[in-house]
């Protein structure tokens, strides 16, 4: 049987925020007295009801604040994932007019466009959507909704959605402006770009808050039909109890990530920046630094080493105890070659052999320190061995 | 205590073989080899089997990794598979595997990551020598051997090599699976082509169906050794030199099989067995594990096919009796007593 909670093995050199962050104190301890005490249904008429529902509502309002919405327009989902789900299906589902995405944004995303028969729109080597190719696929089609993600969890690389918003309002009025901003939050400004689109996906876990809780922000124009039927919470349009703890905590940890968001931008950018310098001038061999001159997160390099692959790379960064990553995984737990970076037109060679060190609210110093060491020595003994 | 690379597919052969190393106090490290599977994720490295492999290592206490070698798969197992049957040959893909992916690839990868020694849950022994050498064995399971499969690893290889589960049975391993209380103790033997769908009932639509949607299957004429036409197949690319069943020849009476394939005219020559027979087959690429040996052998030329006794002189095997001939593409190894002592591609 399984023994809970398992020993953990301690503390390590921790660079993959953008997998998920550690959670912030003050979402565990919003979190903590609901698991234990809170635990009453906000659908219901009684008073420990009443008490789930009112954690709900502060937590709205909380959120939309955090987002720049008003608290109408937020609705609670099981995740990132599934926010984008409901958007893209929602508003598919609702009217006319085919769904499209760029090339380079998450599998939430460009799954379900895929499986809809949408349109995958090209992004420059820059990795930034293309937006004349873009008007044009807006004039040929009659496209009901654009999703472009915020910003891009493998490079780190921003989507400009005040000129795409443009765009569509140049060309294609009714068309819905959707956005996963899950990798944003704690980076960028997300109230300016809740100002120009009509719906975004945000999870609490990749800002401090726990894992199975997120939201989708719908603007009025969103007309959504659900995913989920039954219950008629979230105004019909998320059927289902909510996960008051959960949801409680994403707004502690939103409102921390906010407040110190300028300050932490600066911090972690210099951080950033001195990993991604003390790891090229460290490295004997070609260190390509992806998209160097597009605008990026603050919190993520991204990082190709030639003749070299990901995954003896990220073995040999675990023995140092260094946490990074390089694509997403496949189900089976096995990397899978980048589509982000074959959007992009970088070579597979140089795909093969990616890494993403990614930054957040607790790295410090020493975690740059010994991680830039890490890659240096693991790059080196790889070259050597020409593996 | 060596720090030991364990290939775990997510079967009970390497489940066991990771779980005798680490009771014996070994530094174990689990990776199953993602091969093949693509979008469908079908096949032999399926989702469950993975984690089947990540269950076991979790429930031994050790690490597993996933290493994704799909693209050395399609260049050096899968392709030269779908060349070798166009070009009228019957390939080996587990030989070829073996050499390549898991002795090659692996074993580059091991190198660079620190492990002395890599093991796998195969069924034959790695045999020590006065001499120092090493060679493969025969496993303790008759039926379920697999030195054949093995029979190219040379000395730097076999050097590193542990074979923990090729002492015992299969009803052994399935016994110790079951000590150890692994969850794979009794899922069943992976057979086939592991990156093939294996056909519903008996026959080979599966195989048929992913060569056809890579090349051009051509159907063949079935001619009788006078050259008559006794018949005719949907692909000469499937038919096999000595093969008797899955032939639709009608009425004849006497049993015939195919004993010559024109893969230019794709023409099948079918006749009498006695015409199967050939004295010798030709090893092109014939390589000694250690030294050449004169004396009489066993050879064997299919993965748990019938041994025969035969006498090498160069690249050429020759039988002490006339023996059904051997498809060009299929692995010939050679054993004295039990131990690998060479082989080759039948040419």
């Amino acid at each position: 049987m399984a023994r809970w909670p398992r020993s953990l093995k301690g503390m390590a050199h921790y660079l993959d925020h953008a997998a998920t962050t550690p959670m912030r104190s003050a979402a565990v301890d919003a979190m903590v007295p609901l698991l234990r005490d809170g635990f009453g249904n906000p659908s219901g008429a009684h008073r420990m009801a009443r008490e789930a529902n009112r954690v709900v509502d502060e937590a709205r309002e909380v959120l939309a604040d955090a987002v720049g919405a008003e608290p109408g327009d937020i609705v609670f989902t099981a995740g990132g994932t599934e926010a984008d789900n409901l958007a893209i299906f929602g508003v598919a589902e609702s009217g006319d007019g085919t769904v499209l995405c760029s090339a380079t944004e998450h599998h939430a995303v460009l799954d379900p466009i895929e499986h809809l028969d949408g349109i995958v729109a090209p992004v420059g080597l820059d990795g930034v959507v293309d937006l004349v190719e873009l008007a044009r696929l807006l004039d040929h089609h009659d496209v009901g909704l654009v999703s472009i993600m915020t910003v891009n969890n493998e490079t780190g690389i921003l989507q400009p959605i005040e000129a795409i918003a443009d765009v569509i309002a140049e060309t294609s009025h009714s068309t819905l402006l959707h956005t996963d901003a899950v990798q944003s939050l704690s980076w960028v400004d997300v109230a300016e770009v809740c100002a120009r689109a009509d719906l975004v996906s945000l999870s609490a876990h990749k800002f401090g808050g726990p894992k199975g809780v997120g939201l989708l922000v719908a603007r009025d124009r969103a007309d959504l039909v659900p995913r989920f039927h039954g219950g008629g919470q979230e105004r019909g349009r998320r059927g289902g109890t909510q996960n008051v703890a959960g949801i409680a905590a994403m707004a502690a940890a939103a409102s921390e990530a906010v407040a110190q968001r300028d300050a932490e931008v600066e911090r972690v950018s210099a951080l950033r920046d001195d990993l991604v310098r003390r790891i090229v001038d460290g490295c004997d061999t070609p260190v390509h630094v992806t998209a160097a001159n597009s605008a990026a997160s603050a919190n993520i390099a991204h990082l190709c080493f030639e003749k070299l692959e990901s995954e003896a790379l990220l073995f040999l960064l675990e023995k140092h105890d260094v946490m990074a990553s390089a694509a997403s995984s496949c189900s089976s737990g096995a990397l899978e070659p980048s589509h982000v970076l074959a959007a992009m037109g970088i070579d597979r060679d140089v795909a093969l052999g990616s890494l993403r060190l990614s930054l957040g609210h607790t790295s410090t110093a020493a975690d740059v320190e010994a991680g830039a060491q890490a890659v240096v020595d693991a790059v080196g003994r790889l070259t050597e061995m020409g593996s | 205590m060596a720090q030991i690379l364990v290939a775990l597919s997510g079967g009970v052969d390497s489940s066991v073989a990771a779980a005798l190393l680490k009771r014996d106090g070994h530094d174990v490290t689990a990776v199953t080899l993602k091969l093949w599977g693509g979008e469908t994720d079908s096949g032999c490295c399926s989702v469950s089997d993975v984690e089947d492999a990540r269950r076991v290592a979790q429930q031994l206490d050790i690490d597993h990794h996933v290493f994704n070698f799909g693209d050395d798969f399609d260049r050096h197992v899968v392709e030269p598979y779908v060349e070798a049957y166009a070009a009228g040959k019957v390939p080996n893909p587990c030989v070829e595997c073996n050499r390549h992916i898991k002795f090659d690839k692996l074993f580059r990868r091991a190198d660079a990551l620190g492990f002395e020694l890599v093991a796998t849950g195969h069924h034959a022994c790695v045999i020590d020598h006065d001499d120092g050498t090493r060679t493969i064995g025969r496993g303790a399971d008759a039926s379920k051997d697999q030195s054949y499969v093995l029979h190219m690893l040379g000395q730097e290889q076999l050097s590193r090599l542990m074979l923990p589960v090729g002492q015992y049975t299969k009803d052994e391993v399935r016994d110790l699976a079951n000590e150890f209380g692994l969850r794979t103790a009794n899922k069943p033997d992976s057979q086939d082509v592991c990156f093939i769908e294996r056909s519903p009932g008996r026959g080979d639509a599966g195989r048929r169906a992913f060569l056809g949607d890579r090349i051009p299957l051509r159907p063949a004429t079935i001619v009788d050794q006078s050259g008559d036409e006794v018949g005719s197949a949907p692909a000469i690319e499937l038919i096999t030199v000595g093969q008797r069943k899955g032939l639709d020849l009608g009425g004849a009476n006497e049993r015939r099989y195919v004993v010559d394939i024109d893969h230019e005219t794709a023409t099948v020559t079918v006749g009498p067995f006695a015409d199967t027979l050939a004295p010798s087959i030709e090893v092109p690429d014939l390589t000694w594990t250690n030294e050449p040996v004169d004396d009489e052998l066993t050879v064997q030329c299919s993965a748990h096919g019938a041994r025969r006794l035969a006498r090498v002189d160069g690249t050429t095997v020759h039988w002490a009796e006339p023996q059904p001939r051997v498809a060009a593409g299929q692995s010939v190894v050679l054993y004295r007593g039990d131990d690998v002592v060479g082989g080759g591609i039948a040419g």
